[in-house]
């Protein structure tokens, strides 16, 4: 016999079908997917990563490192799911990792054989000729536990909460339900989280009388007592991490195929009650199937009616035997007990354990339930900055100094008593100092010398004659122990492996524990899946486009649409992107088109300082701006980078507005806040981003000043009247209008500004009067043809203005400005600056791919940074920098891209109308 | 998820801050002469203690420039206090 | 003792009794030609050069700590040098060539898994900028193509190939002979050949001071007591400030937790590794089978060795998005790690403002993939007392002169 259902409470039961490596199996409601297979008697449930060992059911919760499965239910695959702390439902179908066919029948099994040359550390000491990559895609393929299925779903993966709390408690055994209780009581606002799916923890798992009544009848008291006083109680919901300012991150599951919740708590005060974990006993052959924790044995029993074995070992401390050991009779089994100190002990069996070996005697067991003392889950202890102390008489690290907002409570802390949990849980919730520990005698824990392979971490295949070779080699540090050991690396994140590692480790060293120390406990506490960190963002949620009030208006004309630095605006409008752009084109250049600018930004700077401080952020002078000018300028860093380019209109004596490009609304007005308040009086000059406020319909091309003087705005439209680069206000059907005479297409242009509410309406009425839509992409020949820079395009993180030839106010402002400093280092001074400049094919020739590089003697000297086939000149145009490109005129260089070269001539950077005649018409 | 005090709208996510510089820094005249070393010493050098520091930070809903001493260790916020001046 | 699979074998049949100290735990000398601080991959690999390519064997490299415990075994083992500027590509490419021979050269498997790195291109313009550092690379005489997307796709088949993405995959640039290497091996293996060759290795000891004498720098004061140098070599990333205030001068860094991720372990699902800029995440897989995750710096800058949580959510959100069919894949395990942060992300080598005292720091998120090029460089600085020309351009002077190195600025590549 082996491990079967014993049925008692569960006997009544619904029964759920599942299937295991292809075999049609049943469990009863309530199963997690191990309870359900060891209820069936199936021992092996998976192979070992390295030596593909067999493997048993160690654990009875998430301590477990073996029972991990690939979980298929209703078109929803999961790998590496944990088997021990998995609800079973129905129609699962589980697979074994790491073994095929089976996890019974493994055709690697025999790798096993080979263990003798693969010991700790092996692949550092070879595959190193011919080349590593010669061995490195066989051992890939090996090494992986579960399988990533195709599936995936649509929309939102998981879903994030943020939540608060006076109390949080984490663990809802007999010292948590206490505090939680006392604290809900005391008036507090508590959240009680337990990661089963009912809380009582080793009440449920290990019941015993409490005050004189079965557990259950003590459990709803309490729970119904939290509640009352306003607490909340959350199951099936893990605390996987404590992060800065007391936030914890709580993992809430749901039923298998639905997404889980991440709830971020901030809590006041946070109490763990996060219990304890049996320490496996370390002895020859201990990772047999049946080789089991004595509390996850306990735990099957109660809480699932399954009893691991009929001929039953008991490894463990005397009062454990006392108090395990008839729970076991009284289920139907046979209990022997060995004595933790046991010498020469190894398991014996093939695929499980049958018997049990030490000295000259041998005896028949089915399982051995072992602990070698308790475990203190302390992980969340240490997030949150706790220090651990070496306790030698538990043989544990128990929780030392921490910090205020958090107590550490009953088996967590190393309270093994039942009252002194729940007394413990009570003080801590009510602010008293707990009740110092008594202590108590060691438990002979030092693995003794074996034949056979003493195992120390199941999953990742770590013995204690790997530990004896780190320590031999000098990988004496714990962290060094645990990265060439790979021990207590694996899923379940050395919950088990721990203690036992190091206290081999300290043998080996002729050193207390104490002195080894331990490693981090990093979060998560146990492993989440990734899509609790997306939550409901996804696709166009991520960075969401900004977009212009006139969409609609520029979707009904046929726009398609695209991202221009963060906004979603027209590439043209119609099908046929090529006819379309070179038909926009020449409606601008001889007609009249019309534009969506309300991206463009739009910040207003106010107050008695407002000219000085332009000045002060602004390369080009502003001070002397007259009213109802306009001037172009760059914004630069400290450097002396150019940052932006933006146009300056001056409505009166103290205020401006500042037209930045689309993309650096925020960056610009971020800077300007941070001068003005951290260098200016900011009671004096004030900053206001209006851009999303206005929207901005350019009108531009010969006829454009018909179509505007037909919007019947108030303003004389005269060139004498209103030339370029200056501002007007009208009213367009009441509403107050902006006007500027700016152009980036090189024709007469007006830039028409109105609240946004009102501007579909002066867009549509734009469009009766004849002018064409016209895209970006028809806009940025246009400009291109001017030789209009585009910051970022034209421009890198190296560029300063006399890299464009713009040096006037470096050369002559006196005032000091952002980037004046900059412009005077010897970088800016040096020769060999990349400099912007026009690029002309030979006759004939297609035009240069952007971001094709310019060369001299076979090293880069520049590189293409905007290049078009124009449709007004019809042929190709490009900018780019180049080095000392301004003294290189009408030099031939060689263009090389991706292999291939040919040659560019150096020309300057503007094609059209170069004395601007069309632009001041 | 750290949570700072902003001296105008209280106690937020850190997500809705950003930091700006070291406290303190005065940005030389430039027009006396200023020596490379000076300017690149104004420009990049960095406090950085490891400990206690007082730095310039901006809440970004309100756009409010602050001055916050924290710890950069134990992640402790210790003192946060408008930049400007108080109203006379 | 000489490792290869002859000798593994060997020592299989006898319990592996044979195998000696990968290195020891000397006693501090009074006096040393070179004392390193900081046993990081960094440190030793300048301890190995110094004694190997120099002939300076009276060096120790002192850790406070245990060796590789910093970011050297912190980090995404990714390691490349797709840079743009030239300064730039001749340092990285140099790493890249010593780790391409450093198994055998160490006589130690650093794992060196030459499978290629992709950066992601989303849009029309990104493929411009992709085509720019591609031909830059190839100027530079380093490995590149631009992918199209059908071949991103045959590299990656998991990566999110909607139409309707936020971040649609236009193309990619690649550079095949970059990869992943085992972090912590590059740390042992340095430390194993430094060793044979007479480096004196000290770990647990923390330096306390620095002993300037008529403004030289004359040794460091340590948790062990005084140790006398001719020349003190830092290489303390993250912590390069602190070192510097012991000396009295200051540093363009600012320190910033930097964090990384592993899943459980899964069979292969991906065999090169795929940055997208525009989500700010980069992934591969390792040979145990994790997907390693990273992405930038954390918001707040802070000493603090654990990260915060809003970084989280753009890193693992951002894969998840980046490669949808991981979503169901479980984080095991985050970390983080203090990296020095330069004006412009470039690291400095060379002498520190204190005569006798040289640094090698600032390597921001990129310090692994550099490991055998800086300490190749900073030995070299350290026996010469003068820069190799790869690493003039990455003097702390640049600061004054303005050259700085900001590939962030040039190339749309994160850095």
């Amino acid at each position: 016999m082996t491990a079967r259902r014993i049925h008692i409470a569960t006997a009544g039961s619904k029964r759920l079908a599942f299937t295991f490596d292809g075999q049609p199996l049943q469990g009863v409601a309530g199963d997690t997917i191990a309870s359900a297979l060891l209820g069936v008697g199936v021992r092996i449930v998976g192979r070992s990563f390295k030596y593909h060992r067999p493997r048993g059911v160690w654990g009875g919760w998430t301590d477990d490192p073996n029972a991990i499965f690939d979980v298929s239910l209703a078109g929803v695959t999961k790998p590496n799911v944990q088997g021990t702390a998995t609800l079973l439902e129905d129609g699962m179908i589980v697979r074994s990792v790491n073994s095929w066919p089976t996890a019974r029948f493994d055709v690697k099994a025999g790798l096993d054989l080979l263990s003798p040359f693969l010991p700790a550390g092996f692949y550092y000491k070879m595959f190193k000729w011919p080349d590593w990559h010669l061995f490195e895609p066989a051992i890939r393929k090996m090494a992986g536990l579960g399988r990533v299925g195709p599936d995936v779903a649509d929309g939102p993966d998981g879903l994030q909460i943020h939540d608060q709390c006076d109390v949080l408690v984490v663990g809802g055994g007999p010292a948590g339900l206490s505090a939680a209780r006392a604290a809900a009581h005391a008036g507090q606002d508590v959240v009680l989280v337990d990661d089963h799916p009912d809380v009582g923890g080793s009440l449920r798992d290990n019941p015993c009388q409490i005050d004189g009544t079965a557990p259950a009848v003590w459990i709803t008291p309490q729970t119904d007592a939290i509640k009352a006083a306003g607490g909340r109680i959350m199951a099936r919901t893990t605390a996987f991490g404590i992060y800065d300012h007391s936030l914890i991150s709580l993992h809430q599951t749901a039923p298998f195929a639905t997404h889980p919740k991440l709830i971020r708590m901030r809590a006041g005060r946070v109490i763990l009650a996060t219990g304890a974990i049996d320490r496996p006993v370390v002895f020859g052959n201990n990772d047999l199937p049946g080789v089991m924790s004595l509390r996850g044995a306990a735990a099957y029993l109660h809480r699932h009616d399954v009893l691991t074995g009929t001929d039953i070992t008991l490894l463990a401390s005397a009062q454990d035997v006392a108090h395990f050991g008839p729970m076991f009779e009284r289920a139907g089994a046979q209990v022997r007990v060995l004595p933790l100190e046991t010498e020469g002990l190894r398991a014996v069996g093939r695929g499980k354990v049958r018997a049990l070996s030490y000295g000259t005697n041998r005896h028949h067991a089915d399982a051995v339930l072992c602990s070698a003392g308790l475990s203190p889950l302390v992980h969340l202890w240490c997030h949150a900055g706790g220090q651990l102390e070496w306790d030698a008489g538990r043989g544990a690290f128990l929780p030392g100094a921490g910090p205020d907002h958090l107590s550490i409570v009953g088996g967590a802390r190393g309270a093994n008593d039942l009252d002194q949990s729940i007394d413990d849980g009570h003080k801590a919730a009510t602010g008293q100092t707990p009740a110092p520990l008594p202590s108590i005698a060691p438990l002979p824990t030092t693995p003794k010398p074996s034949r056979a392979r003493q195992w120390i971490d199941l999953q990742n295949d770590v013995t204690t004659k790997d530990v004896a070779l780190a320590a031999q080699e000098n990988f004496a540090s714990v962290e060094h122990l645990k990265r060439y050991t790979t021990l207590g690396m694996a899923t379940d994140q050395g919950k088990t492996s721990n203690v036992n590692g190091l206290t081999a480790l300290a043998v080996q060293l002729g050193k207390p524990i104490a002195d080894v120390g331990t490693t981090r406990f990093r979060p998560p506490y146990v492993p989440v899946p990734l899509q609790l960190y997306r939550g409901a963002r996804s696709s166009t949620q991520i960075a969401p486009l900004q977009r212009s009030v006139l969409e609609p208006q520029i979707r009904a004309l046929g726009g398609a649409m695209a991202e221009y630095g963060g906004w979603l605006r027209p590439a043209w409008y119609g099908d046929d992107m090529t006819t379309a752009i070179a038909q926009e084109c020449a409606q601008a250049r001889n007609d009249v088109a019309m534009l969506d600018a309300s991206s463009l930004g739009k910040i207003e700077v106010m107050g008695p300082d407002a000219a000085g401080f332009l000045n002060f952020v602004y390369y080009n002078s502003i001070a002397n701006l007259p009213a109802g000018k306009i001037r172009y300028g760059f914004m630069l860093t400290e450097r002396g980078i150019i940052y932006d380019d933006g146009v300056m209109a001056r409505l009166d004596e103290n205020h401006f507005v500042v037209s930045c490009s689309s993309s650096h609304v925020s960056g610009v007005t971020a800077l300007l806040e941070a001068w003005r308040q951290d260098g200016h009086d900011p009671d004096r000059v004030f900053v206001h981003n209006v851009t999303q406020a206005w929207a901005t319909v350019t009108v531009t091309g010969p006829k454009a000043r018909d179509v505007v003087a037909a919007l019947d705005l108030g303003i004389d439209l005269q060139a004498e009247a209103f030339a370029h680069m200056s501002l007007r206000l009208g009213t367009y059907d009441g509403m107050p209008v902006r006007v500027c005479r700016v152009s980036f297409t090189g024709e007469l242009s007006f830039e028409i500004s109105i609240a946004r509410d009102s501007a579909p309406n002066l867009w549509d009425h734009v469009h009766q009067l004849g002018a064409t839509p016209i895209g970006m992409e028809a806009t940025s020949i246009l400009r291109a043809e001017k030789g209009y820079i585009i910051i970022g395009k034209d421009t890198d993180g190296e560029t300063m203005p006399q890299d464009l030839g713009l040096i006037g106010p470096r050369d002559r402002k006196t005032q000091p400005y952002v980037g004046n400093r900059g412009l005077q280092t010897p970088v800016a001074k040096a020769t060999g600056r990349q400099q912007l400049v026009g690029l002309a094919v030979p006759e004939g020739a297609t035009q240069l791919p952007t971001g094709a590089h310019l060369t001299a003697a076979g090293k880069s000297i520049g590189y293409v940074t905007s290049s078009y086939l124009s449709p007004t000149l019809g042929h190709p145009i490009a900018l780019g920098l180049v080095q000392d490109g301004l003294s290189r005129l009408n030099a031939d260089l060689t263009v090389y891209h991706l292999g291939e070269n040919r040659s560019a001539r150096i020309v300057p950077a503007c094609w059209y109308d170069p004395k601007g005649d069309r632009l001041n018409a | 998820m750290q949570r700072f005090p902003c001296p105008f709208c209280g106690l937020r996510d850190e997500r809705e801050f950003s930091y700006v510089g070291d406290f303190g820094k005065v940005r030389p005249d430039t027009k006396a002469r200023v020596s490379d070393a000076e300017w690149a010493a104004y420009l990049y050098d960095q406090k950085n203690p490891k400990g206690q520091s007082t730095e310039i930070w901006v809440h970004l809903p309100c756009q409010e420039y602050f001055k916050m001493t924290r710890d950069t260790v134990s992640m402790d916020v210790i003192d946060a206090a408008p930049l400007r001046k108080p109203a006379q | 003792m000489k490792y290869s699979a002859f000798s593994i074998l060997r020592e299989g049949l006898r319990g592996h009794r044979g195998w000696a100290k990968a290195w020891h735990n000397p006693t501090p000398k009074d006096t040393y030609d070179v004392v390193i601080i900081g046993g990081g991959g960094h440190g030793l690999a300048t301890a190995y050069y110094l004694a190997k390519n120099h002939g300076v064997s009276r060096v120790a490299v002192i850790e406070k700590g245990w060796l590789g415990g910093g970011n050297t075994g912190r980090n995404t083992t990714a390691i490349r040098s797709n840079y743009f500027y030239p300064q730039s590509t001749a340092l990285y490419d140099l790493s890249v060539r010593l780790y391409e021979d450093l198994s055998r050269e160490l006589n130690y498997n650093v794992m060196f898994s030459q499978r290629g790195i992709m950066t992601l291109a989303h849009s029309e313009p990104d493929m411009e900028m992709a085509a720019r550092q591609v031909n830059a690379m190839q100027l530079g005489g380093v490995d590149a193509e631009l992918l199209n997307r059908d071949q991103v796709r045959k590299y990656a088949p998991l990566l999110n190939f909607r139409d309707d993405a936020r971040f649609p995959i236009h193309g990619a640039t690649w550079q095949g002979r970059a990869g992943t290497g085992r972090h912590d091996a590059v740390a042992w293996g340095y430390a194993r050949a430094a060793d044979s060759l007479g480096v004196d290795i000290i770990q647990n000891c923390a330096v306390t001071g620095v002993l300037i004498e008529g403004g030289v720098c004359k040794g460091v004061e340590t948790s062990q007591g005084l140790i006398r140098a001719g020349k003190v070599g830092a290489a303390v990333a993250g912590h390069s400030t602190n070192l510097a205030d012991m000396a009295g001068y200051s540093l363009p860094i600012h320190s910033y937790a930097l964090q990384a991720f592993v899943s459980e372990p899964v069979k292969p699902v991906m065999n090169t590794v795929a940055l997208s800029p525009a989500l700010g995440v980069y992934f591969s897989q390792s040979d145990k089978g994790g997907i390693v995750v990273g992405g930038g710096l954390d918001r707040v800058p802070s000493y603090g060795q654990r990260g915060n949580t809003p970084m989280h959510d753009v890193v693992l959100g951002g894969l998840v998005e980046m490669a949808p069919i991981l979503a169901k894949v479980k984080l095991l395990r985050h970390w983080g790690g203090i990296v020095d942060v330069t004006p412009d992300s470039s690291p400095i080598i060379g002498p520190s403002p204190v005569p006798g005292l040289y640094l090698n720091c600032g390597w921001g998120t990129g310090g692994f993939k550099a490991i055998p090029a800086g300490g190749y460089l900073f030995a070299h600085l350290l026996a010469r007392d003068s820069h190799h020309e790869i690493s003039r351009p990455f003097d702390l002077d640049r600061f004054q002169t303005g050259h700085l190195i900001d590939e962030s600025a040039a190339s749309g590549i994160a850095h």
